[in-house]
Protein backbone atom coordinates (compact mmCIF):
# COMPACT_ATOMS: atom_id res chain seq x y z
CA UNK A 1 0.00 0.00 0.00
CA UNK A 2 1.32 3.61 -0.67
CA UNK A 3 1.81 5.99 2.09
CA UNK A 4 -1.22 8.11 2.54
CA UNK A 5 -1.09 11.26 4.63
CA UNK A 6 -4.81 10.03 6.08
CA UNK A 7 -6.07 7.22 8.21
CA UNK A 8 -8.00 4.55 8.03
CA UNK A 9 -10.50 5.92 10.43
CA UNK A 10 -10.62 9.18 8.48
CA UNK A 11 -10.97 7.28 5.10
CA UNK A 12 -13.74 5.30 6.44
CA UNK A 13 -15.54 8.74 8.15
CA UNK A 14 -15.35 10.44 4.42
CA UNK A 15 -16.61 7.82 2.72
CA UNK A 16 -19.44 7.20 4.75
CA UNK A 17 -20.49 10.88 4.96
CA UNK A 18 -20.59 10.96 1.23
CA UNK A 19 -23.06 8.13 1.53
CA UNK A 20 -25.83 10.58 3.48
CA UNK A 21 -27.42 13.23 1.52
CA UNK A 22 -29.01 16.23 2.89
CA UNK A 23 -32.31 16.52 4.52
CA UNK A 24 -31.71 12.90 5.17
CA UNK A 25 -33.37 11.83 9.01
CA UNK A 26 -30.14 9.90 10.48
CA UNK A 27 -29.98 8.03 13.73
CA UNK A 28 -26.57 7.94 15.22
CA UNK A 29 -24.18 6.60 17.81
CA UNK A 30 -21.28 7.74 19.33
CA UNK A 31 -17.92 7.67 18.34
CA UNK A 32 -17.05 6.97 14.83
CA UNK A 33 -20.93 7.27 13.34
CA UNK A 34 -21.07 10.35 15.15
CA UNK A 35 -17.99 11.97 13.56
CA UNK A 36 -19.72 11.13 9.73
CA UNK A 37 -22.71 12.09 10.35
CA UNK A 38 -21.66 15.54 11.38
CA UNK A 39 -18.94 15.71 8.49
CA UNK A 40 -21.70 15.22 6.08
CA UNK A 41 -23.60 18.05 8.07
CA UNK A 42 -20.96 20.34 7.75
CA UNK A 43 -20.17 19.43 4.17
CA UNK A 44 -22.89 18.85 1.95
CA UNK A 45 -25.61 18.20 3.86
CA UNK A 46 -26.27 21.25 5.91
CA UNK A 47 -30.07 20.26 6.72
CA UNK A 48 -29.42 16.51 7.83
CA UNK A 49 -31.33 15.49 11.03
CA UNK A 50 -29.77 14.25 13.38
CA UNK A 51 -30.88 11.61 16.21
CA UNK A 52 -29.21 10.77 19.14
CA UNK A 53 -30.83 7.87 21.25
CA UNK A 54 -30.61 10.20 24.46
CA UNK A 55 -33.65 11.76 22.98
CA UNK A 56 -31.94 14.89 21.12
CA UNK A 57 -33.28 15.55 17.97
CA UNK A 58 -31.78 17.54 15.34
CA UNK A 59 -28.45 18.14 16.83
CA UNK A 60 -25.62 20.14 15.99
CA UNK A 61 -22.77 20.24 17.90
CA UNK A 62 -20.05 22.11 17.20
CA UNK A 63 -17.73 19.72 19.23
CA UNK A 64 -17.69 15.77 19.46
CA UNK A 65 -19.18 14.40 21.83
CA UNK A 66 -18.03 11.67 24.21
CA UNK A 67 -21.26 10.50 25.41
CA UNK A 68 -24.31 9.77 23.50
CA UNK A 69 -25.97 12.59 26.32
CA UNK A 70 -23.40 15.11 26.51
CA UNK A 71 -24.63 18.43 27.26
CA UNK A 72 -23.79 19.71 23.97
CA UNK A 73 -26.39 17.64 22.26
CA UNK A 74 -29.32 19.57 24.52
CA UNK A 75 -28.04 22.40 24.10
CA UNK A 76 -27.89 22.45 20.40
CA UNK A 77 -30.96 20.05 19.33
CA UNK A 78 -34.42 21.19 17.54
CA UNK A 79 -36.20 19.07 20.79
CA UNK A 80 -35.01 17.33 23.49
CA UNK A 81 -37.59 14.26 24.30
CA UNK A 82 -37.73 11.45 26.49
CA UNK A 83 -35.86 8.25 25.70
CA UNK A 84 -38.72 5.92 25.89
CA UNK A 85 -40.20 8.46 22.87
CA UNK A 86 -37.31 8.64 20.98
CA UNK A 87 -37.26 4.57 20.18
CA UNK A 88 -41.51 4.58 20.02
CA UNK A 89 -42.44 7.76 18.18
CA UNK A 90 -39.39 8.26 16.17
CA UNK A 91 -37.36 5.18 15.40
CA UNK A 92 -40.31 2.43 15.51
CA UNK A 93 -42.69 4.29 13.80
CA UNK A 94 -40.54 4.94 11.02
CA UNK A 95 -38.97 8.60 10.66
CA UNK A 96 -35.57 7.16 10.71
CA UNK A 97 -33.95 6.96 6.68
CA UNK A 98 -30.32 5.78 7.83
CA UNK A 99 -29.39 3.82 11.16
CA UNK A 100 -25.65 3.81 11.44
CA UNK A 101 -24.55 0.71 13.24
CA UNK A 102 -20.69 -0.48 14.49
CA UNK A 103 -20.22 -4.18 16.05
CA UNK A 104 -17.43 -6.59 17.23
CA UNK A 105 -18.52 -9.22 14.44
CA UNK A 106 -20.67 -9.13 11.25
CA UNK A 107 -21.22 -12.13 9.36
CA UNK A 108 -22.24 -12.45 5.06
CA UNK A 109 -25.68 -11.42 5.29
CA UNK A 110 -24.72 -8.27 7.43
CA UNK A 111 -26.19 -9.79 11.11
CA UNK A 112 -23.87 -8.37 14.22
CA UNK A 113 -22.68 -9.00 17.17
CA UNK A 114 -21.98 -6.93 19.81
CA UNK A 115 -23.15 -8.86 22.93
CA UNK A 116 -20.54 -11.32 23.61
CA UNK A 117 -17.37 -13.28 22.27
CA UNK A 118 -17.83 -16.92 23.18
CA UNK A 119 -20.49 -18.62 24.62
CA UNK A 120 -23.15 -16.46 26.18
CA UNK A 121 -23.01 -18.35 29.37
CA UNK A 122 -19.55 -18.30 30.16
CA UNK A 123 -18.12 -15.80 27.40
CA UNK A 124 -14.46 -14.96 27.00
CA UNK A 125 -15.26 -11.62 26.47
CA UNK A 126 -18.66 -9.46 27.41
CA UNK A 127 -18.78 -7.01 25.36
CA UNK A 128 -21.46 -4.47 26.06
CA UNK A 129 -24.26 -5.32 24.75
CA UNK A 130 -27.79 -4.14 22.44
CA UNK A 131 -28.15 -0.87 22.98
CA UNK A 132 -30.13 0.64 20.45
CA UNK A 133 -28.91 -1.54 17.90
CA UNK A 134 -31.11 -4.22 17.39
CA UNK A 135 -33.97 -2.02 16.53
CA UNK A 136 -32.46 0.35 15.00
CA UNK A 137 -31.40 -2.43 12.50
CA UNK A 138 -35.22 -3.69 12.45
CA UNK A 139 -36.86 -0.11 11.84
CA UNK A 140 -34.42 2.14 10.33
CA UNK A 141 -35.51 2.79 6.62
CA UNK A 142 -31.69 1.16 5.93
CA UNK A 143 -28.84 0.60 8.20
CA UNK A 144 -25.29 1.78 7.68
CA UNK A 145 -22.67 -0.47 8.96
CA UNK A 146 -18.81 1.12 9.68
CA UNK A 147 -16.22 -1.97 10.62
CA UNK A 148 -12.92 -1.99 10.02
CA UNK A 149 -12.22 -5.60 8.35
CA UNK A 150 -10.44 -8.88 9.58
CA UNK A 151 -10.86 -12.22 10.10
CA UNK A 152 -12.00 -11.53 14.05
CA UNK A 153 -14.39 -9.38 12.65
CA UNK A 154 -15.65 -10.70 9.19
CA UNK A 155 -16.84 -14.13 10.34
CA UNK A 156 -18.59 -16.99 8.84
CA UNK A 157 -20.35 -17.59 11.97
CA UNK A 158 -21.57 -14.63 14.85
CA UNK A 159 -20.77 -16.24 18.85
CA UNK A 160 -24.32 -14.29 19.02
CA UNK A 161 -26.67 -12.11 16.82
CA UNK A 162 -27.80 -9.22 18.48
CA UNK A 163 -28.79 -6.91 15.54
CA UNK A 164 -30.59 -8.60 12.43
CA UNK A 165 -29.06 -8.16 8.57
CA UNK A 166 -30.59 -10.37 6.06
CA UNK A 167 -31.04 -13.50 8.56
CA UNK A 168 -30.17 -16.65 6.32
CA UNK A 169 -30.28 -14.44 2.84
CA UNK A 170 -32.19 -15.04 0.14
CA UNK A 171 -35.31 -12.89 1.61
CA UNK A 172 -35.03 -14.14 5.22
CA UNK A 173 -35.65 -10.89 6.44
CA UNK A 174 -38.49 -9.92 4.39
CA UNK A 175 -40.08 -13.30 6.52
CA UNK A 176 -39.80 -11.44 9.67
CA UNK A 177 -41.54 -8.36 11.30
CA UNK A 178 -38.48 -6.47 10.56
CA UNK A 179 -39.67 -3.16 8.36
CA UNK A 180 -36.32 -1.45 6.81
CA UNK A 181 -34.38 -2.65 4.09
CA UNK A 182 -31.47 -3.96 6.50
CA UNK A 183 -27.81 -2.70 5.61
CA UNK A 184 -27.91 -1.34 2.36
CA UNK A 185 -24.03 -0.06 3.05
CA UNK A 186 -20.96 -1.70 5.33
CA UNK A 187 -18.00 0.67 5.06
CA UNK A 188 -14.45 -1.16 6.02
CA UNK A 189 -11.12 0.46 5.97
CA UNK A 190 -10.48 -1.51 2.39
CA UNK A 191 -13.88 -0.27 0.72
CA UNK A 192 -17.66 -0.84 0.89
CA UNK A 193 -19.39 -4.15 1.02
CA UNK A 194 -23.55 -4.25 -0.64
CA UNK A 195 -25.75 -6.92 -0.64
CA UNK A 196 -26.30 -8.93 -3.68
CA UNK A 197 -29.74 -8.47 -4.95
CA UNK A 198 -30.78 -12.35 -4.61
CA UNK A 199 -29.02 -13.60 -1.94
CA UNK A 200 -28.22 -10.46 0.02
CA UNK A 201 -25.05 -11.41 0.54
CA UNK A 202 -22.50 -8.98 0.84
CA UNK A 203 -20.24 -8.44 -1.73
CA UNK A 204 -17.01 -6.26 -2.06
CA UNK A 205 -18.43 -3.24 -4.49
CA UNK A 206 -16.08 -0.62 -4.13
CA UNK A 207 -12.35 -0.18 -2.85
CA UNK A 208 -10.78 2.62 -1.45
CA UNK A 209 -7.36 3.77 -3.90
CA UNK A 210 -4.23 1.41 -4.05
CA UNK A 211 -6.18 -0.98 -1.93
CA UNK A 212 -5.42 -4.91 -2.90
CA UNK A 213 -9.31 -6.12 -3.45
CA UNK A 214 -7.30 -9.73 -2.45
CA UNK A 215 -6.52 -8.12 0.69
CA UNK A 216 -10.00 -7.56 1.24
CA UNK A 217 -11.04 -11.33 0.80
CA UNK A 218 -8.00 -12.61 3.34
CA UNK A 219 -9.57 -10.20 5.72
CA UNK A 220 -12.64 -11.70 5.44
CA UNK A 221 -13.88 -14.64 7.04
CA UNK A 222 -16.12 -16.22 4.69
CA UNK A 223 -15.34 -16.35 0.89
CA UNK A 224 -15.86 -12.93 0.17
CA UNK A 225 -17.56 -12.32 -3.41
CA UNK A 226 -15.74 -9.32 -5.29
CA UNK A 227 -18.02 -7.75 -7.80
CA UNK A 228 -16.73 -7.75 -11.89
CA UNK A 229 -16.69 -3.70 -11.98
CA UNK A 230 -15.23 -3.20 -9.13
CA UNK A 231 -15.09 0.50 -8.08
CA UNK A 232 -12.88 2.99 -6.78
CA UNK A 233 -13.58 5.20 -4.19
CA UNK A 234 -11.89 8.35 -4.59
CA UNK A 235 -9.12 9.37 -1.51
CA UNK A 236 -10.79 12.20 1.28
CA UNK A 237 -10.26 15.39 -0.54
CA UNK A 238 -8.51 18.20 1.33
CA UNK A 239 -11.43 20.05 2.49
CA UNK A 240 -13.16 16.97 3.67
CA UNK A 241 -9.92 16.08 6.07
CA UNK A 242 -9.44 19.83 7.07
CA UNK A 243 -13.44 19.60 8.22
CA UNK A 244 -13.29 16.57 10.05
CA UNK A 245 -9.74 17.31 11.60
CA UNK A 246 -11.03 20.54 13.05
CA UNK A 247 -13.76 18.43 14.16
CA UNK A 248 -11.84 16.20 16.22
CA UNK A 249 -9.67 19.05 17.15
CA UNK A 250 -12.37 20.91 18.59
CA UNK A 251 -13.29 17.55 20.87
CA UNK A 252 -9.85 17.42 21.91
CA UNK A 253 -9.98 21.28 22.78
CA UNK A 254 -13.40 20.60 24.37
CA UNK A 255 -12.40 17.87 26.57
CA UNK B 1 -45.95 13.28 50.35
CA UNK B 2 -42.02 13.61 50.26
CA UNK B 3 -40.13 14.23 53.23
CA UNK B 4 -36.77 16.06 53.60
CA UNK B 5 -33.94 13.47 55.14
CA UNK B 6 -29.98 13.71 54.56
CA UNK B 7 -28.80 11.09 52.17
CA UNK B 8 -27.49 8.61 54.73
CA UNK B 9 -30.78 8.54 56.64
CA UNK B 10 -33.10 8.40 52.97
CA UNK B 11 -31.13 5.41 52.21
CA UNK B 12 -30.57 4.02 55.55
CA UNK B 13 -34.80 4.28 55.53
CA UNK B 14 -35.41 2.91 52.40
CA UNK B 15 -33.22 0.59 50.88
CA UNK B 16 -33.01 -3.02 51.97
CA UNK B 17 -30.53 -6.08 50.98
CA UNK B 18 -31.98 -8.10 48.11
CA UNK B 19 -34.13 -5.78 46.87
CA UNK B 20 -34.90 -4.50 43.40
CA UNK B 21 -33.72 -1.06 42.69
CA UNK B 22 -32.99 1.29 39.62
CA UNK B 23 -31.19 4.27 39.50
CA UNK B 24 -31.53 5.98 36.28
CA UNK B 25 -30.48 9.32 34.15
CA UNK B 26 -29.23 8.22 31.09
CA UNK B 27 -26.13 10.00 30.65
CA UNK B 28 -27.04 13.13 32.37
CA UNK B 29 -28.30 13.24 36.22
CA UNK B 30 -26.95 9.77 37.23
CA UNK B 31 -27.35 9.94 40.83
CA UNK B 32 -23.68 8.56 41.73
CA UNK B 33 -23.66 10.29 45.77
CA UNK B 34 -26.85 7.93 46.04
CA UNK B 35 -25.12 4.95 44.88
CA UNK B 36 -21.88 6.22 47.31
CA UNK B 37 -23.94 6.17 50.22
CA UNK B 38 -25.42 2.52 49.44
CA UNK B 39 -21.94 1.10 48.74
CA UNK B 40 -20.74 2.48 52.37
CA UNK B 41 -24.26 1.51 54.30
CA UNK B 42 -22.79 -2.16 52.75
CA UNK B 43 -26.33 -2.95 51.37
CA UNK B 44 -25.61 -6.74 49.45
CA UNK B 45 -27.93 -9.04 47.68
CA UNK B 46 -29.90 -5.96 45.12
CA UNK B 47 -30.82 -6.71 42.13
CA UNK B 48 -29.71 -3.52 40.10
CA UNK B 49 -32.10 -2.15 37.25
CA UNK B 50 -30.49 0.37 34.86
CA UNK B 51 -30.09 0.86 31.24
CA UNK B 52 -26.98 1.58 30.98
CA UNK B 53 -24.88 0.26 34.00
CA UNK B 54 -22.19 3.05 33.65
CA UNK B 55 -19.62 3.77 36.02
CA UNK B 56 -22.37 3.91 38.83
CA UNK B 57 -23.29 -0.44 38.40
CA UNK B 58 -19.75 -0.62 37.98
CA UNK B 59 -18.69 0.42 41.16
CA UNK B 60 -21.99 -1.01 43.16
CA UNK B 61 -21.17 -4.44 41.27
CA UNK B 62 -17.58 -4.45 42.18
CA UNK B 63 -18.02 -3.72 45.64
CA UNK B 64 -20.18 -7.00 45.64
CA UNK B 65 -23.77 -4.88 46.35
CA UNK B 66 -25.42 -6.90 43.63
CA UNK B 67 -26.60 -10.47 43.09
CA UNK B 68 -28.50 -9.50 39.76
CA UNK B 69 -28.61 -7.09 36.91
CA UNK B 70 -31.09 -6.05 34.35
CA UNK B 71 -29.57 -3.59 31.60
CA UNK B 72 -29.51 -2.92 28.35
CA UNK B 73 -26.24 -1.59 27.25
CA UNK B 74 -23.11 -2.16 29.90
CA UNK B 75 -20.32 -0.15 28.27
CA UNK B 76 -18.00 2.97 29.46
CA UNK B 77 -19.55 5.30 26.83
CA UNK B 78 -17.13 6.17 24.25
CA UNK B 79 -14.32 4.57 26.23
CA UNK B 80 -14.51 1.04 26.00
CA UNK B 81 -15.32 -1.54 28.90
CA UNK B 82 -16.98 -1.87 32.14
CA UNK B 83 -14.42 -3.71 33.31
CA UNK B 84 -15.76 -5.01 37.22
CA UNK B 85 -18.92 -5.70 35.23
CA UNK B 86 -16.62 -7.94 32.85
CA UNK B 87 -14.80 -9.37 35.99
CA UNK B 88 -18.13 -10.08 37.39
CA UNK B 89 -19.93 -11.65 34.54
CA UNK B 90 -16.54 -13.57 33.21
CA UNK B 91 -14.92 -14.53 36.28
CA UNK B 92 -17.71 -13.99 39.22
CA UNK B 93 -15.65 -11.94 41.10
CA UNK B 94 -16.80 -10.57 44.23
CA UNK B 95 -19.73 -12.46 43.13
CA UNK B 96 -21.51 -14.10 40.47
CA UNK B 97 -23.87 -12.01 38.45
CA UNK B 98 -27.10 -12.85 36.84
CA UNK B 99 -28.12 -10.75 33.79
CA UNK B 100 -31.31 -10.44 32.85
CA UNK B 101 -30.96 -8.61 29.18
CA UNK B 102 -32.66 -6.34 27.21
CA UNK B 103 -32.15 -3.78 24.56
CA UNK B 104 -33.05 0.20 25.00
CA UNK B 105 -36.46 -0.33 23.40
CA UNK B 106 -37.33 -3.15 25.27
CA UNK B 107 -36.23 -1.66 28.68
CA UNK B 108 -37.80 1.89 27.59
CA UNK B 109 -41.40 -0.16 26.91
CA UNK B 110 -40.44 -2.42 30.35
CA UNK B 111 -40.35 0.91 32.24
CA UNK B 112 -43.05 2.78 30.43
CA UNK B 113 -45.28 -0.20 31.29
CA UNK B 114 -44.33 -0.31 35.17
CA UNK B 115 -45.24 3.75 35.49
CA UNK B 116 -48.55 2.76 33.48
CA UNK B 117 -49.61 -0.11 36.07
CA UNK B 118 -49.95 -2.43 33.14
CA UNK B 119 -48.34 -5.81 33.25
CA UNK B 120 -46.19 -5.41 30.42
CA UNK B 121 -44.57 -3.13 27.59
CA UNK B 122 -44.90 -3.69 23.70
CA UNK B 123 -42.70 -2.88 21.02
CA UNK B 124 -41.94 -3.88 17.36
CA UNK B 125 -38.54 -5.39 18.14
CA UNK B 126 -35.88 -8.63 19.46
CA UNK B 127 -36.83 -9.84 15.86
CA UNK B 128 -34.24 -12.72 14.88
CA UNK B 129 -31.86 -11.80 18.35
CA UNK B 130 -30.33 -14.05 19.90
CA UNK B 131 -32.33 -12.37 23.61
CA UNK B 132 -34.95 -14.23 22.92
CA UNK B 133 -32.97 -17.91 23.54
CA UNK B 134 -31.34 -16.26 27.02
CA UNK B 135 -33.81 -14.00 28.57
CA UNK B 136 -37.13 -16.36 29.04
CA UNK B 137 -38.73 -12.99 29.69
CA UNK B 138 -39.01 -11.66 26.33
CA UNK B 139 -42.28 -13.29 25.08
CA UNK B 140 -44.34 -12.96 21.59
CA UNK B 141 -48.44 -11.53 21.17
CA UNK B 142 -50.49 -11.23 17.91
CA UNK B 143 -52.01 -7.85 17.65
CA UNK B 144 -55.71 -8.98 17.95
CA UNK B 145 -56.49 -6.11 14.90
CA UNK B 146 -53.55 -6.86 12.43
CA UNK B 147 -52.44 -10.02 13.63
CA UNK B 148 -48.98 -8.81 13.38
CA UNK B 149 -46.20 -10.47 15.98
CA UNK B 150 -44.72 -8.21 18.67
CA UNK B 151 -42.63 -8.52 21.56
CA UNK B 152 -43.52 -8.00 24.62
CA UNK B 153 -41.14 -7.76 27.85
CA UNK B 154 -42.78 -8.25 31.59
CA UNK B 155 -43.33 -4.22 33.49
CA UNK B 156 -40.05 -2.90 35.15
CA UNK B 157 -41.66 -2.33 39.06
CA UNK B 158 -38.57 -1.61 41.33
CA UNK B 159 -38.80 -1.71 45.26
CA UNK B 160 -37.28 1.70 44.84
CA UNK B 161 -36.32 3.96 41.73
CA UNK B 162 -33.68 6.77 42.65
CA UNK B 163 -33.14 9.88 40.00
CA UNK B 164 -31.21 13.28 40.69
CA UNK B 165 -32.69 16.22 39.28
CA UNK B 166 -31.92 19.84 39.33
CA UNK B 167 -34.26 21.36 41.60
CA UNK B 168 -36.81 20.62 44.26
CA UNK B 169 -39.21 23.13 46.22
CA UNK B 170 -40.36 23.50 49.76
CA UNK B 171 -42.97 20.99 48.66
CA UNK B 172 -41.16 18.70 47.53
CA UNK B 173 -41.84 18.89 43.67
CA UNK B 174 -38.80 18.11 41.77
CA UNK B 175 -37.75 19.85 38.06
CA UNK B 176 -35.80 17.68 35.80
CA UNK B 177 -33.78 19.94 32.61
CA UNK B 178 -32.41 18.51 29.85
CA UNK B 179 -31.90 15.10 28.61
CA UNK B 180 -34.25 13.01 30.14
CA UNK B 181 -33.67 9.66 29.21
CA UNK B 182 -36.05 7.34 31.16
CA UNK B 183 -36.15 8.70 34.57
CA UNK B 184 -39.44 10.21 34.76
CA UNK B 185 -40.76 6.37 33.49
CA UNK B 186 -38.12 4.84 35.93
CA UNK B 187 -39.61 7.27 38.98
CA UNK B 188 -43.02 6.59 38.75
CA UNK B 189 -42.39 2.52 38.34
CA UNK B 190 -40.93 2.64 41.47
CA UNK B 191 -42.71 0.97 44.27
CA UNK B 192 -41.14 3.99 46.53
CA UNK B 193 -39.08 6.98 44.78
CA UNK B 194 -35.97 8.87 45.98
CA UNK B 195 -34.29 11.70 45.10
CA UNK B 196 -31.86 14.51 44.89
CA UNK B 197 -31.46 17.24 43.85
CA UNK B 198 -28.68 19.97 43.32
CA UNK B 199 -30.74 22.60 44.95
CA UNK B 200 -33.96 23.67 47.24
CA UNK B 201 -35.93 26.74 45.97
CA UNK B 202 -38.65 28.47 47.06
CA UNK B 203 -40.24 28.40 43.72
CA UNK B 204 -39.19 26.38 40.17
CA UNK B 205 -38.33 27.85 37.30
CA UNK B 206 -40.78 26.47 35.58
CA UNK B 207 -42.27 26.79 31.88
CA UNK B 208 -45.33 25.06 30.62
CA UNK B 209 -43.84 22.02 29.84
CA UNK B 210 -41.43 21.34 32.45
CA UNK B 211 -41.04 18.26 33.76
CA UNK B 212 -42.26 17.90 37.35
CA UNK B 213 -43.01 15.07 39.39
CA UNK B 214 -45.07 16.13 42.26
CA UNK B 215 -43.83 16.39 45.60
CA UNK B 216 -46.85 13.86 46.44
CA UNK B 217 -45.10 10.85 44.33
CA UNK B 218 -41.60 11.08 46.02
CA UNK B 219 -40.97 9.37 48.91
CA UNK B 220 -37.84 10.93 50.01
CA UNK B 221 -35.86 14.01 49.01
CA UNK B 222 -31.94 14.81 49.71
CA UNK B 223 -30.31 17.81 49.03
CA UNK B 224 -26.51 16.89 47.25
CA UNK B 225 -25.29 19.27 45.16
CA UNK B 226 -22.88 17.94 42.54
CA UNK B 227 -24.62 14.85 43.25
CA UNK B 228 -24.53 13.06 39.49
CA UNK B 229 -21.14 13.69 39.38
CA UNK B 230 -18.56 12.87 37.27
CA UNK B 231 -22.11 12.45 35.05
CA UNK B 232 -23.44 15.78 34.90
CA UNK B 233 -26.20 18.02 35.58
CA UNK B 234 -27.24 20.73 33.03
CA UNK B 235 -27.12 24.09 34.33
CA UNK B 236 -24.83 23.21 37.08
CA UNK B 237 -21.62 21.13 35.93
CA UNK B 238 -20.36 19.75 32.46
CA UNK B 239 -19.75 15.60 32.26
CA UNK B 240 -16.68 15.14 33.52
CA UNK B 241 -15.00 13.14 30.54
CA UNK B 242 -11.78 12.71 31.77
CA UNK B 243 -13.00 10.86 34.74
CA UNK B 244 -14.44 8.42 32.16
CA UNK B 245 -11.99 8.37 30.35
CA UNK B 246 -9.34 7.79 33.35
CA UNK B 247 -11.88 4.45 34.91
CA UNK B 248 -10.61 2.69 32.50
CA UNK B 249 -7.37 2.04 34.30
CA UNK B 250 -9.07 2.24 37.38
CA UNK B 251 -11.80 -0.68 36.65
CA UNK B 252 -8.77 -2.41 34.90
CA UNK B 253 -7.42 -3.74 38.12
CA UNK B 254 -9.20 -5.15 41.04
CA UNK B 255 -6.71 -3.72 43.58
CA UNK B 256 -6.81 -0.75 42.00
CA UNK B 257 -10.54 -0.16 42.17
CA UNK B 258 -10.46 -1.31 45.48
CA UNK B 259 -8.39 1.24 46.89
CA UNK B 260 -9.79 3.84 44.65
CA UNK B 261 -13.03 2.82 46.82
CA UNK B 262 -11.52 2.89 49.74
CA UNK B 263 -9.86 6.27 49.39
CA UNK B 264 -13.14 8.23 47.74
CA UNK B 265 -15.69 6.37 48.50
CA UNK B 266 -15.94 4.60 51.82
CA UNK B 267 -13.31 6.99 53.54
CA UNK B 268 -15.34 9.87 52.13
CA UNK B 269 -17.43 11.58 54.45
CA UNK B 270 -21.78 11.76 53.01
Amino acid sequence: MKHRDFTSDEMMTVAAARLLWNGCVCFVGIGLPSAVANLARLLHAPDIVLIYESGTIGARPTVLPLSIGDGELAETATAVVSLPEIFAYWLQAGRVDVGFLGAAQIDRFGNLNSTVIGPYEAPTTRLPGAGGAPEIASNARQTFVVLKQSPRSFVADLDFKTSIGFGAGHGARARTGARGAGPQAVITDFGLLRPASDTQELQLMACFENVDPQAAVRATGWPLRVAQQLEVIRAPEPEELRVLRELHARRLKGG
Amino acid sequence: MAVFLSLREAIARHVQDGQSIALEGFTHLIPFAAAHEIIRQRRTGLHLIRMTPDLIYDQMIGMGCARALTFSWGGNPGVGSLYRLRDAVENGWPRPLALHEHTHAGMAAAYTAGASGLPFGLLRGYIDNGLNAVNPDIRRVRCPYTDEELATVPAINPDVSIIHAQAADGQGNVLIQGILGAQKEAALAGRKLLVTVEKVVERLDTHLNSVVLPGWVVSAIAQVPRGAYPSYAQGFYARDNEFYKAWDAIGKSRERFERWMDVNVLRAAA
